[in-house]
């Protein structure tokens, strides 16, 4: 009995100091997401002052009426009317240009009011403020408004809007630039990443984990995989740009298929790099995944006179699909936010028409948010942050999307 | 092959190693169509091992090498031109722990036969399985539940309908009622009397009492090597080897 020091509160303080060193770990984890967060949104809403070009009141086909209870035939007429006369910087040939476009006509009245507004009136941002700016010092902006921009007036501006997700970039002012060839640039990138990917990718762990024997090639290969998934993504960049633009050039530009003006700076090639990019990536998840599969299921299988392939085909790849797919979305996570590899294999910076298939040059979210975080004029802090949400929000659909599907799928397994 | 009948297996010098460990040694015995044989002796004798040899299972295990001879109607299951899929189609193996697979108690019974391209009426040849391994009552209003839902003691019952479904010669039990409480051992026990008519069973104990209760013969073995084998009767209650006498008595193991 002597020789027993219990020291009890000795032990249950070193416990409660360590149990406080493990909740400030939390908290300081906590504390550095809800920052990021804060410092998005903070940038993505916040007053603007917007000042005209040209009076609203000198333009205007009904000047004691404000710009937003005007009709639509009177919206046309504006625009028509200021044209011909060549009031402001709308000349009849860039009224033309917009009516090749899309007929006057034929457009929204909410389009038709946004052409006044930038074509006619040539509203523009003078200057722009944070939302917590915006919330704690609104008196002071309105003072400055006033005494700096008399001509102008103050709003509160949303950068994130239904807008900004489908306009297409535009080279001029922050508040004119969108997003939509961004979204698509990236869904298509990672939907060919994928259809390459993930097929390769199960085959080889597949291969990987239930047929290769354990002598020093397999060993050879499974280390080099182990070590692609830990490669700086920027030499993908350069094995894509030495590989899928320059050597297959002809292919991934499309030439061979009769396309013409293109080099191999396109989808495609953007497609495949990432593809090869989280390759490694799905193929050690999914041996994992195959791993986790316990022995006794492929022997039941093997028991009843199975072959390797029904083992496989009916039992193994059922029951670690759940994990296989979560392993993907991961990877793919993973791709959708690289911006390197595209840097270097030559992503378009600035880019107006949407990549419509596999051989039009691109852009993605990062590329674009990395381009306006670049740019001088500070709106562009607004716009990068409103893409920045939109990339995090579209991740997060992405794991939702995982998340479905697993849950689907154990359903279905509790369901048999 | 000729397999209109059930067959025994005739194993003549049969060495297993796993890399450089003899695990099996030089071991010869015949196991007879329509009887229960059980294999015992203590831990890591080489009991489950031979057994997983019978079927070819222990090809699975990449370190495993089996020679000599184990004849299944005429015929050595070892050699070359014989395709180990279908030895294990003729000789159904039941495992220690229940491993039903993650589908539906239906499907579960159904799945072999259907690899294995039975053209016969489905629902029937699984209701019989079932009803086979007194299994039908407790779960005939639920085929299409998951099977991983049921009790160990159904789980494994179900797991010998499987192995039956598929209409083998031969069925090898490593331990299966090793996980299972007394009342699901009973069961199983039982089931072996009604199965030895059509099958031969090939069984791996640990529990004394059990061998002594199912099998018509039991095998003695010791560090790989096959001490004595004779009917039960004789190993129980007069055994020939010195070290037989030692471990039925209790004496080690």
């Amino acid at each position: 009995m002597s020789d027993f020091h219990p020291n009890e509160k000795g032990r249950k303080r070193t416990a409660g100091l360590w149990n406080v060193v493990f909740l400030a770990a939390t908290l300081v984890g906590v504390l550095s997401l809800v920052t990021l967060v804060t410092s998005l949104i903070d940038s993505c809403f916040g007053y603007v002052v917007l000042q005209d070009a040209y009076a609203y009141s000198e333009v205007s086909v009904a000047p004691d009426k404000a710009l937003a209870s005007l009709t639509k035939d009177e919206l046309v007429q504006t625009l028509r009317t200021t044209a011909e006369a060549d009031l402001t910087d709308l000349t009849t040939g860039r009224l033309r240009l917009l009516e090749m476009d899309r007929p006057l006509e034929v457009r929204t009245e909410d389009d038709l009011r946004n052409l006044v507004i930038t074509e006619v009136l040539k509203s523009e941002i003078k200057k722009s403020w944070s939302l917590m700016e915006s919330l704690s010092q609104a008196p002071a902006i309105t003072e400055f408004q006033k005494s700096r921009y008399p001509d102008g007036h103050l709003a509160f501006r949303s950068w994130l809007s239904p807008e900004f997700l489908t306009k297409a970039q535009s080279g001029g002012k922050a508040e004119s630039n969108g997003l939509r060839g961004a979204i698509i640039g990236s869904l298509w990138i990672i939907l060919i990443a994928i259809v390459i990917a993930f097929p390769i990718g199960l085959g080889s762990a597949i291969y990987l984990e239930e047929y290769a024997s354990d002598n020093w090639l397999n060993r050879l290969i499974q280390t080099n995989i182990y070590n692609l998934a830990g490669v700086p993504s920027i030499i993908y960049g350069m094995l894509g740009l030495a590989i899928f633009v320059r050597l297959m050039g002809p292919i991934t530009s499309g030439a061979i298929f009769g396309v013409q003006d293109v080099n191999g700076r396109t989808v495609f090639s953007a497609g495949l790099t990432l593809g090869i990019l989280i390759l490694p990536i799905i193929i050690i998840n999914a041996q994992e995944a195959l791993k986790a599969i316990p022995n006794s299921l492929r022997y039941s299988s093997y028991g009843v006179g199975a072959t390797k392939w029904q083992t496989i085909w009916h039992h193994v790849i059922p029951a670690s699909m759940d994990r296989i797919l979560t392993g993907t979305v991961f990877a793919v996570s993973r791709a959708i936010g690289e911006t390197a590899p595209l840097v270097v294999i030559g992503a378009s910076a600035f880019l107006t028409l949407d990549p419509s298939g596999l051989f039009s040059k691109f852009t993605t979210l990062p590329i674009q948010i990395f381009t306006w975080s670049q740019m001088a004029s500070p709106e562009f802090r607004h716009v990068a942050a409103a893409a920045i949400v939109v990339l995090l929000v579209l991740l997060l659909g992405l794991n939702a999307v995982a998340i479905y599907f697993r849950t689907g799928i154990q359903k279905a397994k509790d369901a048999l | 092959m000729n397999l209109d009948n059930t067959a025994g297996l005739d194993l003549k010098n049969v060495n297993i190693h796993y890399g450089d460990f003899h695990a099996v040694h030089e071991l010869s015995m015949d196991f007879q169509s329509r009887e229960v044989t059980a294999l015992i002796g203590p831990s890591g004798c080489g009991k489950s091992t031979l057994l997983r040899s019978l079927n070819r299972m222990n090809d699975l295990i990449p370190s495993a090498k089996t020679t000599g001879e184990i004849v299944f109607h005429g015929k050595n299951v070892y050699d070359t031109d014989v395709d180990p899929v279908q030895v294990r189609r003729w000789i159904g193996m039941v495992f220690q722990k229940p491993n039903p697979f993650p589908k539906s108690i239906f499907e579960n019974v159904a799945w072999g036969a259907r690899i294995n391209g039975y053209k016969g009426d489905m629902e029937e040849l699984v209701v019989t399985s079932i009803q086979r391994v007194a299994l039908w009552d407790e779960v005939k209003d639920k085929l299409q539940k998951p099977a991983l839902a049921l009790s160990g003691g159904q789980q494994q019952r179900l797991c010998i309908a499987r192995t039956i479904a598929v209409q083998p010669q031969i069925i090898l039990m490593d331990e299966p009622t090793s996980a299972l409480d007394p009342i699901s051992t009973a069961k199983i026990e039982d089931l072996l009397d009604e199965l030895k008519k059509s099958y031969t069973i090939i069984i791996v104990t640990h529990n004394m009492q059990q061998a002594g209760r199912v099998s018509d013969k039991s095998a003695f073995m010791l560090t790989g090597v096959l001490e004595e084998f004779g009917t039960t009767n004789e190993i129980f209650f007069n055994p020939k080897n010195p070290k037989t006498e030692a471990y039925i008595s209790g004496r080690f193991g």
